[in-house]
């Protein structure tokens, strides 16, 4: 007698071992930059050349701090997926693991010192 | 069972022997957008840490940002987003069955680049 579910024996069996996990996430995250971006360029794009007050000023306003903050979890979230998926082709063994690493490396530590920026200015 | 023939077999067709196709061509732009746009992300996450620390810093930050390299390197940014949201759109068409017979998904790639650039002259005009 199998004590093991046909599921269970062919769960993780795919190429990715991790079902459509990625796929799904790629998705999600890209129908909600989707919703972003645009205002986020707008926003972003007029600051950049300002004055340092006007600069201050644009940030501290709730609207595009949590805006820019959701924009750019979202975004380098993203990146960090599609960046995995773009070392997961082209190299291998521990080159793979290094490139990999330091992706969600810089990933996480852009996102923290973005988010510490925002906090500064919006509180 | 053990392939004496190792090396010397005949090999598949392989990238090089094809005539570039437009929906190759705008698949790899998608992969090389996305990932050059890391080097726009950190240039204004540099630049709104500069904001949050002092009014000098923020003076090299904006400088640097708005330099004539600066001005290449977001401009190009901004096409980079733009041809990525489209292709972005495109996948998730694709994704939900659509758009996948040859002619449409040609009109589509002619459609993302033309698009992509109408948007970047629009974004640049306005910003």
């Amino acid at each position: 007698m199998r004590y093991l579910t046909d599921r269970k024996r062919a769960e993780g069996k795919g190429a990715s071992g991790t079902g459509t996990e990625h796929h799904w996430y790629m998705q999600v995250s890209a129908v909600a930059l989707a919703f972003l971006v645009p205002t986020f360029l707008f926003i972003t794009g007029r600051a950049i050349g300002s004055s340092h007050e006007e600069v201050l000023a644009t940030f501290a306003h709730p609207f595009v701090a949590i805006l820019t903050a959701l924009t750019l979890y979202a975004g380098m979230m993203h990146f960090n997926k599609g960046a995995q998926m773009m070392i997961e082709d082209y190299a291998r063994g521990s080159t793979r693991k290094i490139l990999i690493m330091l992706v969600i490396g810089i990933s996480y530590a852009t996102i923290a010192t973005g988010l510490f920026a925002l906090a500064k200015i919006a509180l | 069972m053990a392939d004496v023939n190792r090396g010397d077999r005949p090999l598949s067709p392989h990238l090089q022997v094809y005539r570039p196709q437009l929906t190759a061509i705008t698949s790899i732009l998608t992969r090389i957008t996305g990932n050059a746009l890391i080097v726009a992300v950190l240039l204004v996450v540099w630049w709104l840490l500069a904001a949050a620390t002092s009014a000098e810093y923020y003076a090299t930050a904006n400088a640097v940002l708005t330099s004539w390299i600066g001005d290449i390197v977001l401009s190009l940014s901004v096409l980079g987003v733009w041809y990525h949201y489209l292709a972005g759109l495109r996948h998730l068409y694709f994704d939900a069955g659509h758009g996948l017979d040859i002619p449409t998904a040609e009109k589509l790639g002619w459609g993302m680049i033309i698009g992509s650039v109408v948007l970047t002259i629009i974004t640049l005009l306005i910003v």
